[in-house]
């Protein structure tokens, strides 16, 4: 049974939108703190990166590293009644937040200055594998915390696959620990005693390799981030029991072909093998259209009777095409919620213009949003 | 007609755009219109995603070179075996790349050295297209067709040997990457293909992809595929015959007419999408027709690819 993202969400106060590229995630996103905003919410979307169009006509041209509230007037205009709910974006900028932690955190002003100058800092902030979905947490968890929004909703940054999501934190974190380096690369010291005599030979190696600024530079690194490594971990496993509890629901958003499909379980699977709470399923661009009982002869012949039997044979053999692709998606729609028993997957039809104002939230909403509001309309 | 003159005279040929946008397919099909052409190809995966097995319906393909037709070779690349082979290939005696690779000192090095795993991937991509392999007893290739990772992270995956030749500043790494770099940014030696999806977003992304390649990397884009383009099936004509039957029709027969409907309007999106991305970019942009089919698979390749025979 699919219930709707109102329910979806209810109790939340954290949604995270996971999804691996091209399946819809940032206008999902958008769409769900639209609707939630429209039924009273004070929201606050994160996203990497927004649609130009959509923001524009949102007035969000100028979107920063902090939030600002989507003109209510543009709610009215669209014909919706928000009562209390606000709509707030930002766009995350890995690099600013990675810059504005160190200034906060450093233990003092000469490390600061060290490490914001170091060279590899200065590669990892930007570049590195991980650094966006670190700080695309650290931002989560810093407005959290500000309390002043009923929801976040988080747009994942694009990866090849949605685990990387869940990984590179600890990766980056890992890293920026970085514990037996900071052994190795005192070769003179403890580290040559617990490392044995191998080492020497492999240090020179290693130079023979990379070269020995490389070296020196992560020496520096380290040495200039050894005073924050603590604060760093603290954090990360403070948003680890934040994305664990139940105010926080993870919901996946996918297509409706055969990849994107198996990447969806494969995901929801991991979601609880890692003990964070899976909300459901959103399949996006599904082909609805073209979904008939009749055969090819039949609906031919149908058609025959209403166009000239050039067009009428064109028609079939475009309906032919349609009805495989609805087929196919709902078989693996019906297969999805088979491989995930009792999760509620969501669909919402391809539709045939791309969503660039908030009419076209609104029109996704209509599916994301759709038993809510039939039960409000019931109710009322 | 899509442009592929040139593209595949070029060693190595990176197909790149943002995720979901038929990299995989394009990637495949232009490595089968090449081997066609009586070149041998190889099609280098580098997600580990094995979307060529799975579209060719086999074992996953792994660190190996396989063929999957006659002169279509494929490899799937990761960084792990890419950073073996670089060892061993740089350390003439095999029991001292052993320890090196199985040490953990040096994996920790590997994994906080920035980009380090990225460039053994591109190593071993710049590897295969060497006229005389560094590899034992390997053929090497006319053509080598990357696959590229989604861009996600802008262009960070071709920009990779620049910014570490520039980390890395001096020794054997730091001038292989300045090597591949160069490589990389020779518009004989290298082509690069956008492809592109006739939406909105992939429209931007791509145009902007475009700038990036050009202003912040240097390598000049050849061709960008705008992919999945809906044929115009019906005239405007036929449309308004269409739209009048509607009205009277029931059933499966109106089922029909809407799909007709829906059909034209999303080709007719999908033109626009086509002018504003040929707005957009500086380069030519063809296009590459909607696969109808529900499953991904060789045929589809082969259709696909008979579009770049010229």
């Amino acid at each position: 049974m699919a219930e709707s993202v109102w329910e979806m969400l209810d109790g939340k106060r954290i949604c995270i939108c996971a999804g691996s590229g091209g399946v819809g995630k940032t206008t999902t996103s958008a769409a769900i703190a639209a609707g939630m905003a429209a039924r009273g919410k004070k929201v606050a979307v994160l996203t990497i990166d927004p649609a130009k169009r959509l923001a524009d006509s949102l007035g969000l041209a100028e979107l920063g590293n902090t939030e600002s509230q989507v003109d209510p007037a543009l709610f009215e205009a669209a014909g919706v009644d928000c009562g209390d709910g606000e709509l707030w974006a930002m766009m995350l900028d890995a690099k600013a937040t990675f810059d504005e932690t160190v200034r906060k955190h450093a233990a003092d002003d000469e490390s600061r200055e060290r490490i914001l100058n170091n060279r590899i800092y200065q590669q990892i902030s930007n570049a590195l594998a991980g650094s966006q979905e670190y700080m695309a947490m650290e931002k989560l968890y810093e407005i959290y915390e500000e309390g002043r929004y009923d929801l976040l909703v988080l747009d994942t940054p694009p990866s090849r696959n949605a685990l990387d999501f869940l990984e590179a934190p600890r990766r980056l974190l890992q890293f920026i620990e970085g514990r037996s380096m900071q052994l190795f690369i005192k070769p003179t010291g403890f580290g040559m005693k617990v490392l044995g005599r191998g080492t020497g030979v492999m240090f020179s190696v290693l130079k023979r390799i990379t070269g020995l600024d490389l070296i020196e530079d992560l020496s520096e690194f380290f040495s200039a981030f050894s005073g924050m490594v603590g604060g760093f971990k603290e954090r990360a496993e403070k948003v680890n029991e934040l994305l664990a509890q139940d105010e926080s629901t993870f919901l996946v958003v996918c297509g409706p072909a055969d990849e994107p499909i198996a990447e969806a379980v494969f995901f929801h699977d991991k979601l609880e093998e890692s003990g964070l709470p899976f909300g459901g399923v959103i399949v996006n661009k599904v082909h609805t259209e073209g979904r008939v009982q009749e055969s090819e002869a039949q609906v031919a012949k149908e058609l025959r009777a209403c166009l000239d039997d050039q067009l009428a044979a064109k028609v079939a053999e475009n309906l032919d095409d349609y009805r495989a692709l609805a087929e196919r998606d709902a078989r693996n729609i019906v297969e999805l919620s088979a491989k995930m028993s009792g999760v509620n997957v969501i669909q919402v039809p391809y539709l045939a213009e791309d969503v660039h104002d908030l009419e076209g939230l609104m029109e996704i909403n209509g599916h994301l949003f759709a038993d809510a509001d039939e039960a409000v309309a019931v109710a009322g | 007609m899509p442009r592929i003159v040139g593209l595949l005279d070029k060693r190595i040929v990176v197909v790149t755009g943002k995720g979901g946008v038929g990299k995989t397919t394009v990637s495949l099909a232009l490595g089968l219109a090449a081997a066609r052409a009586g070149k041998r190809v190889i099609v280098c995966e580098v997600s580990s995603q094995e979307n060529a097995a799975r579209i060719f319906d086999r074992p996953p393909i792994g660190f190996n070179e396989v063929e999957l037709r006659k002169n279509l070779w494929a490899i799937s690349i990761d960084p792990d075996h890419s950073m073996r082979e670089y060892l061993e290939l740089q350390l003439p005696v095999k029991a001292m790349s052993d320890l090196l690779y199985k040490s953990r000192v040096f994996n920790y090095l590997a994994a906080a050295t920035p980009g380090l795993r990225e460039m053994v991937t591109i190593g071993k991509i710049w590897e295969l297209a060497l006229e005389t392999r560094k590899k034992k007893r390997a053929t090497p290739y006319d053509v080598v067709i990357v696959d590229a990772p989604a861009t996600g992270h802008g262009v960070g995956f071709l920009q990779t040997p620049r910014t570490f030749a520039e980390i890395a500043r001096v020794g054997p790494m730091s001038k292989q990457a300045a090597r591949i770099d160069a490589t990389l940014t020779d518009p004989n030696e290298t082509g690069v293909a956008i492809v592109a999806l006739p939406e909105e977003m992939p429209v931007n992304e791509s145009a902007k992809l475009e700038r990036d390649l050009i202003d912040d990397v240097g390598i000049c884009v050849d061709a960008v595929y705008m992919n999945a383009v809906f044929p115009e099936r019906f005239s405007k004509q036929e449309i308004k015959q269409i739209e009048a039957a509607r009205g009277g029709a029931d059933g499966s027969a109106e089922v029909a007419l809407s799909a007709a409907v829906d059909q034209s309007r999303r080709a007719a999106a999908h033109r626009e999408q086509l002018d504003r991305l040929r707005e957009l970019v500086q380069t030519p942009v063809s296009e590459l027709p909607y696969a109808f089919s529900p499953k991904l698979g060789p045929a589809q390749i082969q259709e696909l690819s008979e579009a770049f025979d010229g």
